[in-house]
């Protein structure tokens, strides 16, 4: 009887869970579908029910020249700052976990920063900086397409860092040592043992600051110049005079787009198990 | 293979010594064991000699060169880690070959020294595994197999056996040893488990706080030990406080007279094994010591009995007697009487 009810209390719990978990799991994906389904509507305004379906949306993206600038340019500068990101990001990683000295705490903290600082905060301040620097240097940064690329680098670093500190956390300090004394130097040591075993957090840290680039609209918003907006940046504008489904197709682009880049890079390494 | 000298080693962290002084010589082939308690500094002293603990003073010499101040990777030294330290993205086989590949072997002198080394341990046919592919055991042969294919000039092993199961660590205990005479490897392994390090060694270190306390043959550590902490870490020791009186008489705190052997006049400890004592319910004649006293606990081991006999109020021992047939069965509260003959006991000065 109690055996009964211990069966009966323990399956409530995992439907009351199961229940939660999809009402949550509902709550995130209702956008997305809602814009999937809007960019096939055939209507130009977008109202329910559809008067039927069509792909001329996804059409029209390429008759837009900004739509496929914008988007050349974010990719663009999403993989340069996760390229810099990384060749920075990843040696911060390692002295941050390897080494005690005096500043350790206070510049992990800053490097993690970006994740918390509204991009608002983020944007003047790059700005402003940028100003400084144009008038010190007296040559053009503000607007110039390196500005924005240093900007976006700022955003990749804290992803970069947060999953390299935590796989490096993962490396068995003794398996660097027996490498050692197997007649590897640190260098060799470096490349054959400790690279190889958080090469999942490089590339999951590379994944999500590209991504991170790539969806940032209010830091770039300060830093763009003109005619090298970035896409988030292309959809705002176009959102400001016209709501058609063309948005929702160059929304459902860029999710096929991460998506994508997520299942490849969940092959190679299990995104479950960084994250 | 080398023999390798260690000269009045040191290593201090602030003003405490993690190693003291420690001086040593293993000689070519042999197999030397650290022995001691906790935080005694035995892995500081091995990791001296794998380079990974730059020493504060003094030398080790490697096969007649002082390797002092080399890195580990310079150092040709073998070593196997507690926790394995395999490397958990490579084969069985690649873990093997790593070694040979830092010193740039020939692809086909690689692969023919993997196999050997892997055949050694008996993991023949592992080689394509991944680590976690395999159980502690098979593990603890890899790390083994990795560190025996360099043909190190010593081979290190730093608590090779705590992560095995009790039966395990029997069995590869021998493994190691035979493998070890086999051969010719010289090795120094350091292990806090008295019955590990007796059974396995061709002599043995004891440290304690960081020095050398003794250093010789079981029978060596056994039968002489140096001083009390010997006496009571290898094999066991009840310990009588009291004063020397004169040579020969030793007298308990408790008010016990007793003959002992050798021993300073003044503050003392007589050490007692307790299998050397004899026990029966009449006074013994024959013996240097007989006195009476009372049983006051028993402890059922087996093949082996301890009892602990109230001698005084401040005198207690331990006497331990094989289980037989028909031999003494004491019970709790009995009068009995312990003997032991002088030369049984034996005397530290403080
Ligand atoms: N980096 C360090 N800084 C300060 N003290 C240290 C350091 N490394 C070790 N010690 C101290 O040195 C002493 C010896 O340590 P060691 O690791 O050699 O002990 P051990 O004999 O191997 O003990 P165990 O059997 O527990 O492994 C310990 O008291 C330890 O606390
Ligand atoms: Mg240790």
């Amino acid at each position: 009887m109690t055996m009964a009810l211990a069966i009966i209390r323990r399956r409530a719990r995992r439907w009351a869970l199961n229940g939660a978990a999809a009402v949550a799991l509902g709550y995130i994906l209702m956008p997305l579908i809602f814009v999937i389904w809007l960019a096939f509507f055939r209507q130009e305004i977008p109202s329910f029910p559809p008067e039927g379906y069509s792909l001329k949306w996804f059409a029209a993206i390429l008759d837009q020249r900004k739509f496929v600038d914008g988007f050349r340019n974010s990719i663009q500068v999403g993989v340069l700052a996760t390229l810099i990101g990384l060749a920075l990001g990843v040696p911060a990683a390692l002295c941050l976990s390897r080494f005690q000295f005096k500043l350790r705490t206070p510049l992990a903290n800053l490097l993690l920063m970006p994740l918390i600082v509204p991009g608002v905060v983020l944007g003047t301040a790059m700005y402003v900086f940028h100003v400084e620097l144009e008038i010190g240097l007296d040559m053009d940064v503000l607007g110039t397409f390196y500005a924005l690329v240093a900007g976006h680098i700022v955003i990749v670093i804290p992803w970069v860092v947060r999953l390299v500190t935590a796989s490096l956390a993962g490396v068995d300090r003794a398996t660097e040592e027996a490498a050692q004394n197997l007649g590897a130097n640190p260098w060799v040591t470096f490349w054959r043992i400790t690279l190889p075993t958080i090469r999942p957090g490089i590339v999951a840290g590379a994944l999500f600051g590209f991504v991170t680039s790539f969806g940032n609209l209010e830091m770039s918003l300060f830093l763009v110049g003109p005619g090298r907006t970035t896409l988030p940046i292309v959809i705002l504008q176009y959102l400001e005079w016209k709501i058609d489904p063309t948005i929702a197709a160059v929304s459902v682009v860029q999710i096929l787009l991460i998506g994508i880049s997520m299942l490849i890079t969940d092959r190679y390494v299990k995104l479950a198990r960084v994250v | 293979m080398a023999q390798l000298d260690l000269n009045s080693l040191s290593k201090r962290y602030g003003d405490f010594y993690a190693a003291r002084d420690v001086s040593l010589q293993v000689a070519d082939g042999e197999f030397l064991v650290l022995l001691g308690p906790s935080g005694c500094g035995k892995t500081t002293t091995l990791r001296m000699v794998a380079g990974f603990i730059e020493p504060t003073a003094g030398q080790v010499r490697l096969g007649g060169n002082d390797v002092t101040f080399l890195p580990p990777w310079k150092r040709n030294a073998g070593m196997v880690f507690q926790s394995y330290a395999l490397f958990p993205h490579l084969t069985v086989a690649q873990n093997v070959a790593f070694g040979l590949e830092m010193r740039k072997l020939l692809r086909i002198e690689i692969d023919r020294r993997v196999e050997e080394a892997l055949a050694l341990v008996r993991l023949s046919g592992f080689g394509a595994r991944l680590p976690r592919q395999l159980s502690g055991g098979q593990q603890q042969r890899v790390a083994l197999a990795r560190a025996l294919a360099i043909r190190p000039d010593v081979l290190l092993l730093d608590e090779p056996l705590s992560n095995l199961d009790a039966k395990l660590r029997q069995e590869v205990r021998v493994e190691i040893r035979e493998l070890q005479r086999q051969l010719g490897l010289t090795a120094v392994m350091v292990t806090h488990d008295q019955e590990e390090a007796l059974t396995m060694a061709d002599r043995l270190v004891v440290m304690n706080e960081g020095s050398v306390r003794q250093v010789g043959t079981q029978r060596d550590l056994y039968e002489r030990p140096a001083d009390r902490f010997v006496a009571g870490f290898v094999g066991r020791s009840t310990f009588l406080d009291g004063t020397v009186e004169a040579p020969g008489r030793f007298r308990s705190d408790g008010g016990l007279a007793l003959t002992c052997t050798g021993g300073q006049p003044g503050r003392a400890a007589l050490a007692l094994r307790p299998e050397r004592v004899e026990i029966g319910l009449v006074k013994s004649a024959g013996l240097d010591n007989s006195l009476p006293g009372t049983v006051e606990f028993v402890s059922y081991l087996g093949a082996l009995i301890d009892i602990h006999v109230r001698l005084s109020p401040n005198d207690r021992l331990v006497v331990q007697v094989a289980n037989r047939d028909g031999g003494f069965t004491p019970e709790v509260g009995q009068s009995v009487h312990v003997g032991w003959s002088a030369s049984a006991g034996l005397v530290f000065n403080e």
